[in-house]
């Protein structure tokens, strides 16, 4: 399957999965589907999320305390496939647990499971051969990330091995939440651009909803992680998911134009 | 994910980088320095004044005579890199690193550290660049080794308290590289072992081959043939590599590896990761790794904060499936009987961790023939154990 934006600019929701438990995971994921998330970003929790921002690390601590394996993700995968057919579903994932489960099996498990994409965020392009071949035999999409920092010739590469979408991180740094979007951005999206016609996704501190508007004049999807884990931290699990719906909706409400962005 | 061992920073299937796309401009940027920097005479001479003249190189390869006589087998040497200043052989490393930031422009450098001798180490090259430095530490480690929290300080170092996980090494690794990927531009990670994405296992290593290069020629010098065996303690393994390097091609030299046995063998309990990890993704690089069988990784257990991690150089990994070298682990209990008996017969504190290596000599020297000779690396000087050494020796009170 593939990667669709239904909407300008298309919304990207990443979750931290088994946070606060696997049941109201999928109630948030249901709700940020019916509120307007063209694509789920399935996070797997890892005990060392070396490239996350506190938030994150503090659901994904949660997470694998209480047991989440891929596996469960995997199984949530299914269902939400089977709930909301239209659904982008990328698994969000460190590489380890997936080199544990092995990379064929995962494969195999996730194409099952009707995901689209898979995206690690410690596996670089030119480690991802065996990888990229082991997706594509499973009709699974690679995403890679682009960073401020990654040089022309970088670029090109990944925009030749990506598909689905390019997930631009939008500052130098860990996930978590910012004031702005970064200056860093919009010459990161301008340089993708000239190697690639895939729809590119910017992430990293997209909080509210003048940064989806900002996002909204230069890239096509914007990425919302942490300003969502930080909300469902903030919840009690009956609230959650009507509170992380809220919280979706109202990214796409109209912003004063002052209030976009460097 | 095993590939084909002609990429740069692969041992056989092990190695590689294994980072957020963010951090690969600044290892390319400074997989190209360090090329430079090792063709450059004026930098090996820089390096080699340094280490000469202000970390004390060569340092000693002393005959234990009492300790040999005590065990009734084989000759036992000590490499005395205990005897460097700052008091480990990560000073070598530290120098190196330092050289090459500087050349890099970079003036913010950041590490982390478990017993806090690549913390001090670190701090101190700090202070004579006049570098800023700021040093991640697991509060775990903070409590154990505090009097080198002191010195680090002292010498003008921010030491950084990291309360994830088991707020041990590996915690403090995470919090630096997250310090990195922000920090990027301005920043350099001084890693502390033969750990992490290329090129820092091989760089690494390549700062501490001099201590292999000079025991190699000592021990001929002193005994006119090479040892039985080469000893060393394995945390990232640092110290090992360096010490067993230039042996390598000596095949009649076993290598042996000594990882932290801890408590025993219950996952959660040691540090032996050849005798209950597999191989996985940590921190960049690839290699054996204590972990659950969903991948997450593993808590871990040592007296000795240095070996107190999870993970593994690669190149040790590379050279334990090869065959080349053994690796052993040692128990807590052990290393602390080996810390009090190199004490008490040769008036030499070793630290806990290369006490590790000196309890394996201990265990297999009976068993050897006089005429045998192990040639142990004495890491580091154990000075900064007292607290711990007093508590589990209850040398304390009246």
């Amino acid at each position: 399957m593939t990667i669709e934006f239904h909407q300008k600019p298309g919304l990207v929701v990443y979750l931290t999965i088994g946070d606060p438990d696997l049941a109201t995971s999928k109630q948030i994921a249901l709700a940020a589907i019916d509120a307007g998330a063209d694509v789920l970003e399935l996070g797997v929790p890892f005990s060392d999320p070396l490239a996350d921002g506190p938030v994150i690390q503090r659901a994904s601590e949660r997470a694998v305390r209480n047991g989440t394996r891929l596996d469960d993700v995997l199984a949530l995968a299914r269902a939400l496939r089977t709930e909301r057919p239209r659904v982008g579903l990328v698994i969000f994932s460190y590489l380890n647990p997936i080199l544990r489960m092995g990379l064929e099996k995962f494969a195999a498990a996730a194409e099952q499971a009707g995901v689209d994409a898979v995206l690690v965020t410690d596996l670089i392009v030119e480690e991802s051969e065996q990888y990229r071949a082991v997706l594509h035999r499973h009709h699974l999409q690679p995403i890679f990330l682009a960073a401020p920092t990654s040089p022309d010739n970088r670029l090109a590469r990944i925009a030749e091995v990506s598909e689905g979408f390019i997930y631009a991180i939008s500052r130098v740094g860990i996930t978590g939440t910012q004031q702005e979007v970064a200056g860093d951005a919009r010459d990161l999206v301008a340089r993708l651009r000239r190697y690639t016609q895939l729809p590119i996704a910017l992430g990293f501190g997209i909080s509210n909803a003048a940064h989806v508007a900002a996002v909204a004049e230069f890239a096509d999807a914007a990425v919302i992680g942490s300003a969502i884990v930080a909300l469902i931290e903030r919840s009690t699990p009956q609230q959650a998911p009507s509170a992380v719906g809220e919280f979706i909706a109202a990214l796409r409400a109209p912003v004063p134009s002052e209030s976009a962005v460097s | 994910m095993p590939v084909a061992a002609t990429v740069p920073g692969r041992f056989d299937a092990y190695g590689g980088r294994y980072v957020p796309e963010t951090l690969m401009a600044a290892l390319q940027e400074l997989e190209i320095a360090y090329a430079e920097a090792q063709r450059d005479p004026a930098f090996a001479s820089e390096l080699s004044y340094l280490l000469h003249h202000y970390a004390g190189r060569p340092t000693p390869l002393y005959f234990a005579s009492r300790l040999t006589e005590s065990l009734g087998g084989a000759k036992i040497y000590l490499k005395r890199e205990d005897l460097l200043h700052t008091g480990a052989h990560k000073i070598n490393n530290c120098l190196g690193q330092g050289l090459l930031a500087r050349r890099m422009g970079k003036r913010r450098i950041i590490a982390e550290t478990g017993a806090g001798q690549h913390g001090v180490a670190t701090a101190t090259v700090c202070a004579l660049f006049g570098m800023e430095c700021i040093v991640y530490m697991g509060q775990e480690d903070m409590r154990r080794q505090e009097l080198n929290v002191y010195r680090m300080r002292l010498l003008g170092a921010e030491v950084r308290s990291v309360t994830a996980g088991s707020a041990t090494l590996k915690d403090a690794i995470n919090e630096a590289m997250r310090d990195w990927v922000v920090n990027v531009r301005t920043t350099h990670y001084l890693l502390g072992s033969v750990l992490g994405a290329h090129p820092y296992p091989t760089m690494v290593r390549d700062f501490h081959r001099v201590i292999g290069i000079e025991a190699r020629r000592q021990i001929l010098e002193a005994e006119g043939r090479l040892p039985h065996a080469v000893l060393a303690c394995v945390g990232g393994g640092s110290n090992a590599i360096g010490a067993f390097y230039e042996f390598i091609p000596d095949q009649n030299v076993r290598l042996i590896g000594v990882e932290a046995g801890g408590r025993g063998p219950a996952l959660g309990e040691h540090a032996a990761r050849f005798q209950g990890g597999s191989p996985g993704v940590l921190q960049g690089t690839y290699s054996y790794v204590l972990q659950d069988d969903a991948g997450q990784i593993a808590n871990t257990h040592s007296v000795s904060a240095g070996l107190d991690y999870a993970s593994i150089g690669p190149e040790h990994a590379a050279l334990h499936d090869s065959g080349r070298a053994e690796y052993v682990s040692a128990s807590d209990a052990a290393a602390l009987q080996a810390t009090v008996r190199l004490a008490r017969m040769e008036g030499i504190l070793p630290a806990l961790e290369s006490a590790h290596a000196v309890a394996e000599a201990i265990r297999i020297a009976p068993t050897m023939n006089r005429s045998d000779i192990l040639l142990i690396n004495l890491s580091g000087r154990g000075d900064k154990d007292m607290g711990i050494l007093a508590r589990e020796l209850k040398l304390q009170g009246a």
